[in-house]
């Protein structure tokens, strides 16, 4: 069992430190919201309208940093290998190292949605369903892109590739997430979006660490 | 445990893409015995070894894994019990020496990770981060692995290339130590094999 509770400490003081960790994530974030309304000329009013939208619009982008060296760094010191013949199986490797990234990545963007959406003129009461939107699409968001980090594994552009594959996945999460948070904002029935996102965020639960490990071996062989 | 007693290659061949490195390979590693794999550049040297550590699958024949009993042990259990050292050390570039040591004894199933340290000389290195170590330094904490976290059969891939003689020489003691108790060692090497008294061959 230590074993495995060393793995979690590595991964998460790797994706902590290693450059580029929840500080960079949530500038990024903020970058992207802030870009919007300055390309718009629309008035104050279109903004509120467009507060949430361009919320999620920024955690998706922001969700695809650094997913790049999620295994590439691995694999080009060779840690990889040693990963993989240890005590617990590659499956089990595969799922630390996607929520090792949630907690670094995903979970400070999750708290910086709400700040952002409110200060673009969203209803401040939405701020808690926001948080907890973001935080259910944020771990869908991460799962989905560590299988896409693993299946572009050895491949030049990596980062390029994984963006391009892994955002149409996340279309998904980002009606559902953005539907749930509008509704919340406008007094309505938040439950159906609400559920369909948990929905897609334990389906990428069951499937990334099977196919990750599966894209892993394969990149490894 | 099944601690691995003997390795068995049988009609064993392997492919890179629409290459043959290699075909009809036969061959018996034992505990106690300390091979060395010789051949030319690219013959398949480092494909053998990563094909036994279970990373490559052989395009025919087959790799057994037996214990002292003779039972055959699960591809999957063997991989548990095998060092692989390659030309890659295994260690994170931004990470301290300490950590990268604790982490490998831990997550490799040892304890020893004091005596590697000692054995290694590893003490003054051990607040460094390993991007600031010389290929020799780190090669010399790559192999601190295979005493801290002990295991019956070690594949080794030129583990000497980076080290000084001074330090070729402990890895050839820490080879006969594994060996006199027990432990299986199959080297890949270019230099004559001195102290391996065995020699296998890989011809193109």
């Amino acid at each position: 069992m230590s074993a495995l509770t060393q793995l979690i400490r590595r991964e998460i003081t790797g994706a902590w430190q290693g450059g580029g960790g929840p500080l960079m994530a949530c500038g990024f974030l903020a970058c992207a919201a802030v870009l919007p309304p300055l390309a718009s000329d629309a008035g104050p009013g279109a903004l509120v309208e467009a507060a949430l939208p361009i919320t999620w619009l920024a955690l998706a982008l922001a969700s695809l940093l650094s997913l790049e060296r999620l295994f590439e760094r691995d694999l080009d010191d060779g840690s990889l290998d040693l990963l993989s013949l240890g005590p617990a199986p590659l499956e089990a490797v595969v799922l630390i190292k996607a929520l090792a990234h949630f907690l670094a990545n995903g979970a400070p963007l999750a708290l910086a949605a709400p700040v952002c959406a409110v200060s673009l003129g969203a209803p401040a009461g939405a701020a808690p369903m926001i948080l907890l939107a973001a935080l259910i699409a944020g771990l869908g968001f991460t799962l989905t892109g560590t299988l896409g980090a693993a299946l572009a594994l050895g491949a030049r552009r990596g980062g390029l590739l994984i963006a391009v594959t892994v955002l149409p996945l996340l279309i998904p999460p980002l009606i559902f997430g953005a539907a749930a948070t509008a509704q919340a904002a406008g007094g309505g029935d938040f439950g159906p979006a609400l559920i369909l996102l948990i929905a897609y965020t334990l389906f990428a639960l069951a499937l990334t660490p099977l196919a990750g490990a599966a894209a892993v071996r394969a990149a490894q062989g | 445990m099944h601690v691995i007693a003997a390795v068995e290659m049988s009609r064993l061949g392997i492919a890179r893409g629409d290459r043959s490195l290699f075909q009809d390979l036969d061959a018996r590693l034992e505990a106690g015995q300390a091979v060395a794999l010789t051949g030319a550049n690219g013959a398949g040297k480092t494909s053998l070894l990563r094909a036994l550590a279970g990373f490559i699958r052989p395009a025919e024949g087959t790799v057994r894994f037996t214990d002292a009993a003779g039972a055959e042990i699960e591809a999957e259990t063997a991989r548990r019990r095998i060092h692989l050292l390659g030309h890659l050390d295994g260690l994170r570039p931004g990470a301290r020496v300490r950590d990268e040591l604790a982490f490998h004894a831990a997550w490799l199933g040892g304890g020893a990770a004091e005596a590697a340290v000692e054995r290694l000389s590893l003490e003054p290195l051990l607040e460094l981060e390993v991007r600031k170590l010389s290929a020799g330094q780190r090669r010399r904490v790559a192999l601190a692995r295979l005493v801290a976290a002990p295991r019956p059969l070690w594949l080794l891939d030129e583990p000497g290339a980076p080290l000084d003689a001074r330090w070729r020489g402990v890895l050839a003691e820490l080879i006969a130590e594994h060996t006199a108790a027990g432990g299986l060692a199959l080297i890949a090497t270019h230099e004559p094999a001195h102290g391996l008294a065995r020699t296998l061959e890989l011809s193109v």
